[in-house]
């Protein structure tokens, strides 16, 4: 909402020397956010006077029509001789009078006037257009002022046009329909600065008469329980708007029509009140105000033929729709610019959720349908209408109807009954109770108190007050929210963060202390995305939830698994010059739920059962968290010390068993099997299982997944499913021995297929509790070995709780785990 | 005296002269003294203070000398050998420093050489900040609420008092799936309604989280963004206590000199609600008011609706964007450096902020 100060001046007596800083606080205060306070004065600096055109002299020879002028500036350029000046219009004739910028000055847009030499001439100034002026966007020519305008030669230039006001521009919460005008605006103001205010809307306007001013059947009083409306013949259909109403129009951002399109307009913006002008003779028989029927057709005046919606009001003439009502009118119908002579004005009050509904339906969120949906007076028809036809007459000419049309059946408002110390409760401000019926009489509630109980009745303009709360909020805004002291509540001992929150943060940390870079990518992904990962038609991760709006056409889906966006934000660094990369993201991904049908509607009076809730919640889709890396380039660069170790699917292997043993899994309860899985190398996969439970995979991607997503060579990843992990052990402690421990390295030839953690697992179990370690040191193959054979060299550590191990029990201790080895994988020790 | 069965050579009894024993003293003082390492050291301790050395083979002749003599000339003998022996060891440490400090010497490296071997990672400062704030709450006693982000509409909605027709559902910009009733949540409120269906009063939450609007991404927007919400319920809670609050929450963040004020606003989740600023001192352009969030008290439709008293209880509920408060924190200038996952900006920030 843009209005001007000096429109809210007229109904409210704000101090004259107001400043912008003191209105901004006042209407913060009020929760009326101004989003821009524009002092128009302020836009032009220097002098702007109005001048009189002395003496033309068409300059020839040039492209198009230049004039050398001289223009009586009075004393306002120090000389009092005539300034010269030379301007490209040719709109304006000697005697005019014009608005002159004189050098020094600078228009709107830092556009700074001096003296100069062109076509020629001297010209010291310039000649202004409206549009050069910021006040419209007229640039036809320069602006001539009205022969009526009282302004002498050299006086200061601003109050003339208008350029002496403030635009205040404000963004009205949802809540607050009543502040769309200059008279809720200025009504408000009036409770902040504490002075008087004259409502617009309370001035006394004739009621209906027996006869209507038209013929109007409504038939649908729930749609419309209110109809207004009254005519005005014979008007000059030339007229035109008063350049101040126009000038309010264009503040407003509307764009001036037709003297009876603007003065709708201008009572909308005053009052509140959204109306509409119909040119009388063009409706054909009495009007119909009701719902359409499905499919009834409307071309709007928008230009755009509607097809309407059972919730729809429309009015009909006998021609059919001729209004979609409270929103639009229609072409048939609407007054024509130059040939309208007599006028219907319209003052209704509509159903606010249907107009809601029908804006949001066919995108036409008017002017009006703003105000309707935020809630309008239903008081203020005929005080509208009233206005509306004072206007039309005024600037118009025209003879007023005596007939008035009132359909009325607007219900009052409920009272609403609190407690007079709820506000106090609510706060924590001790209000008395006479402060909190004079802060709600001042908003035009009427209050009855009743001992401690004050019945509320809420004024016309206020629909948005219908719970103590919003009792509760306006007393504490109106008091001042800067009068809330602080206090802190008490909260209960709480339980801290729960497992999985600590588990989530520990993996974060620890992948982000051995290298990883953590990323926050969008969620959403292609339809593309199982061919790109090379996912098996029946893969359960390419059931992905659709969005119905989706930003992208061509990602409507959400991710299934982490690595999509994953990769494309490793791709996008790769993009930005980063060779090696190593990055991780925790987040959840989206499982539709099998059949699921629409959760069905719950209300909103009282809690929804649990099995009702319950019903609703299984259609929300399973959104584990997971956790994934990808790596590329090198995982450790070269340097002066040599050369660097490339990314290589043990690192991301190695990535999982970080996230694993921070959960607290480690030892037996982990392993890690050969796996075949879509993304990955098959040959270069690993499946990792805790207690029995796939719970992800690593290793490196397949190369044409690395193609089609056209990543880096070998680009590596491992992704697990976080939710899927046992909470974390109570820990045994070890025991830990004091003696000395006997090592003894074994080498054992197995099949080059045998995995080692098979031959390793053997050789745990095998070597018994006096084994304290075992670690593979060397993997080694060679033709001596034999086709198809390695090597696999073994450290172990023995070591008993009680005594120093001989070496006799050492070896025996091996000679058992290298027999478990041969027996379980046809281990051989190496000769 | 005749010595005729005396093996010795009775010149040898001048080894016992005082003047050859100081004599003995001062050329092995001397012969350490030229001792440059510790081998040279050890390659004339024999000359000095072995078995044919001036000193041992003065001993000998002590046995020679009457009774008398004897203590006399043992006394100097082992005064010598002493002095020898002193000067030895004194010589002896005297190189080995001297070859410690060589050794050090020649181990000295350019401790300026880099040994970025292994790059270090961060944490998304979106996700430390999040977790900063948690960790403040929970040291109230607050405990961190989660929901999810594929929700509802009606505890992102109609339970948060915004029933469908309402304008500010259609301010919310919502990602809808094509199975009617589930939008990606607006806002982190519904876990506020998640919780209060789940807990009996007292409830003392916070809830960090993903949120989606249908902003398409540019400098001041993102589809995908991050909130934190608190929520209170109890027993006599006012907006004093959310004042108090907030209060607290702006000096943990922004320092002792943070404080808010309040602008009166809009939620249909709370009644009265504010807007509220932060005072934040460290502003990269100096000392201002920020805006920061939304705040009210818990509107008693929402209580209702979520199966709690409003007659017995009372709540508030705040919520702030995260990525506004990073990028005014730390002056993030455009939002798409928080979304982009460009390595050089999160390694900025390391693990915490």
């Amino acid at each position: 909402m843009r209005v001007s100060l000096s429109w809210l001046r007229e109904h409210v007596d704000l101090p004259a020397d107001l400043t912008v800083e003191q209105l901004e606080r006042a209407l913060v205060g009020l929760g009326l956010e101004p989003e821009a306070i524009v002092d128009q004065g302020a836009t032009i600096t220097g002098s702007l006077v109005v001048g009189e055109v002395r003496q033309i002299e068409e300059l020839t020879g040039f492209k198009k029509p230049i004039r050398h002028c001289l223009v009586d500036v009075g004393a306002a350029n120090g000389t009092g001789e005539p300034q010269e000046i030379v301007c490209g219009a040719t709109n304006f004739s000697v005697g005019d009078r014009v608005v002159v910028i004189l050098p020094g000055g600078v228009l709107p847009g830092g556009f700074a006037i001096g003296a100069r030499k062109t076509y020629g001439r001297m010209s010291k100034g310039m000649i202004c257009s409206a549009r050069e002026l910021g006040i419209s966007d007229e640039h036809a020519g320069i602006l001539v002022l009205p022969p009526d305008v009282s302004a002498e030669p050299g006086d200061d230039a601003r109050p003339v046009i208008g350029l002496n006001d403030v635009v205040i521009e404000l963004e009205i919460t949802p809540d607050r329909g009543y502040a769309m005008s200059v008279r809720g605006i200025a009504r408000e103001l009036s409770h902040a600065l504490d002075v008087p205010f004259r409502d617009p809307g309370a001035v006394a306007a004739p009621g209906a008469t027996p006869t209507p001013a038209y013929p109007v059947e409504v038939r649908d009083p729930v749609g419309c329980d209110r109809f207004s409306a009254r005519v005005v013949r014979g008007i000059d259909p030339a007229a035109p708007s008063p350049d101040w109403m126009v000038r309010r129009l264009t503040v407003a951002g509307i764009r001036s029509i037709s003297l009876a399109v603007d003065i709708t307009n201008y009572v909308m913006l005053e009052l509140g009140q959204p109306m509409h002008a119909f040119d009388l003779d063009r409706l054909r028989g009495p009007l119909v105000v009701r719902r359409a029927t499905a499919g009834e057709k409307l071309t709007t005046l928008d230009g755009v033929a509607r097809v309407l919606d059972a919730e729809d009001m429309v009015i009909l003439d006998d021609t059919g729709p001729i209004s979609l009502a409270a929103v639009m009118g229609g072409e048939t119908s609407e007054v024509v610019p130059g040939a309208t002579v007599n006028v219907l004005f319209e003052a209704a009050h509509w159903d606010p959720v249907m107009v809601g509904r029908t804006a949001r339906r066919h995108k036409l969120f008017s002017e009006a349908a703003k105000r309707w949906e935020r809630g309008v007076d239903p008081a203020l028809t005929l005080v509208a209408v009233d206005r509306a036809v004072a206007l039309l007459t005024e600037y118009g000419g025209g003879t007023v109807g005596d007939e008035i049309l009132d359909v009325d059946h607007v219900r009052p408002l409920a009272p609403v009954v609190i407690d007079a110390d709820l506000p106090a409760r609510r706060i924590g401000v001790p209000y008395p109770a006479a402060r909190v019926t004079e802060l709600l009489e001042r908003i035009g509630c009427v209050v009855a108190a009743d001992g401690d109980r004050l019945t509320v009745t809420p004024p016309s303009w206020r629909p948005d007050l219908t719970d103590p709360a919003d009792l509760v909020e306006e007393v504490a805004r109106l008091d001042g929210y800067d009068n809330v002291p602080g206090a802190l509540p008490l909260a209960p001992a709480g339980r801290g963060l729960t497992d999985e929150q600590r588990r989530r943060r520990s993996v974060a940390r620890a992948l982000a202390e051995n290298g990883y870079v953590e990323v926050l990518s969008y969620p959403f992904v292609s339809t593309e995305f199982g061919e790109a990962l090379g996912l098996p038609a029946d893969d359960p991760r390419r059931a992905a939830v659709r969005l119905a709006n989706p930003l992208s056409d061509t990602e409507p889906l959400l991710r299934t698994t982490l690595l999509p966006p994953l990769l494309a934000t490793l791709r996008r660094n790769v993009g930005r010059g980063q060779r090696d990369l190593a990055l991780y993201e925790i987040g959840v991904v989206f499982h539709p739920r099998a059949g699921a049908a629409a959760p069905s509607a719950m209300g909103v009076h009282d809690r929804p059962s649990e099995a009702e809730f319950a019903a609703a919640d299984a259609a929300v889709p399973h959104q584990p968290w997971h956790v994934a890396a990808v790596l590329a380039g090198e995982v450790e660069p070269g340097g002066w010390w040599g050369a660097g170790r490339p990314a290589s699917w043990a690192d991301a292997v190695e990535a999982a068993r970080i996230v694993l043993d921070t959960a607290g899994l480690r030892g037996e309860r982990v392993v890690v099997r050969q796996g075949e899985r879509a993304p990955w190398h098959p040959g270069r996969c690993a499946e990792l299982v805790v207690d029995g439970t796939v719970v992800g995979y690593a290793g490196e991607l397949h190369p044409a997944v690395v193609s089609a997503l056209e990543l880096p060579r070998r680009t590596c990843a491992m992704e697990l499913d976080l939710d899927a992990l046992p909470a974390l052990p109570v820990a045994p402690a070890p025991r830990i021995s004091g003696f000395p421990p006997a090592l003894i390295d074994v080498a054992l030839v197995v099949d080059a297929g045998v995995p080692s953690a098979d031959v390793q697992r053997a050789l745990r179990d095998g070597a018994g509790e006096l084994l304290e370690s075992v670690r593979l040191f060397d993997v080694y193959v060679s033709e001596q070995l034999g086709e198809g054979r390695k090597s696999l060299a073994y450290k172990l550590t023995f070591r008993a709780p009680d005594r120093t191990l001989t070496v006799e029990e050492a070896v025996v201790a091996r000679d058992a785990a290298v027999a478990e080895a041969a027996s379980r994988v046809g281990a051989a020790l190496r000769a | 005296m005749t010595y005729r069965n005396d093996p010795y050579d009775p010149k040898q009894a001048a080894l016992l002269d005082p003047s050859a024993l100081k004599e003995a003293v001062t050329s092995a003082e001397m012969a350490f003294a030229h001792a440059a390492d510790l081998d040279a050291l050890a390659a004339v301790r024999h000359l000095h203070l072995g078995d044919r050395a001036p000193v041992s083979l003065a001993r000998r002749e002590i046995g020679a000398l009457p009774p008398a003599a004897k203590s006399d000339a043992g006394k100097r003998v082992n005064e010598a050998r002493r002095l020898i022996e002193a000067a030895f060891a004194a010589q002896q440490v005297e190189l080995e420093r001297q070859q410690a400090e060589r050794v050090l010497a020649e181990e000295r490296v350019d401790v300026t050489l880099p040994w970025d071997r292994r790059p270090r990672g961060a944490r998304h400062p979106l996700t430390t900040l999040m977790e900063r704030i948690g960790d403040l709450f929970v040291g109230m006693g607050y405990e961190i609420a989660e929901g999810p982000e594929v929700e509802l509409e009606w505890t992102n909605f109609d339970a948060l008092n915004i029933p469908a027709d309402h304008p500010a559902r259609g301010l919310m910009d919502t990602f809808h799936l094509d199975l009617p009733g589930l939008v990606l949540r607006t806002h982190t409120s519904p876990v506020q309604a998640r919780t209060m269906l789940l807990r009996e009063p007292p409830i003392y939450v916070v809830c960090p989280g993903r949120v989606y609007r249908t902003d398409e991404l540019d400098a001041t927007h993102t589809p995908v963004f991050h909130q934190v919400e608190g929520l209170v319920v109890d027993k006599g809670i006012t907006m004093a206590h959310l004042k108090g609050t907030l209060d607290h929450f702006a000096r943990a963040m922004f320092g002792a000199d943070a404080r808010t004020r309040w602008r009166p606003h809009y939620f249909p989740f709370t009644e009265p609600s504010a807007e509220f600023d932060v005072w934040f001192p460290g502003h990269r352009d100096g000392p201002r008011w920020v805006e920061w969030g939304g705040c009210g008290m818990v509107n008693p439709r929402v209580l209702r609706a979520c199966g709690i008293d409003p007659e017995v209880y009372s709540g508030f509920a705040f919520g702030m964007g995260i990525e506004r408060t990073l990028m005014f924190r730390h002056g993030v200038s455009d939002m798409r450096d928080m979304v982009e996952g460009d390595v050089r900006f999160t390694r900025a920030f390391g693990v915490e902020v």
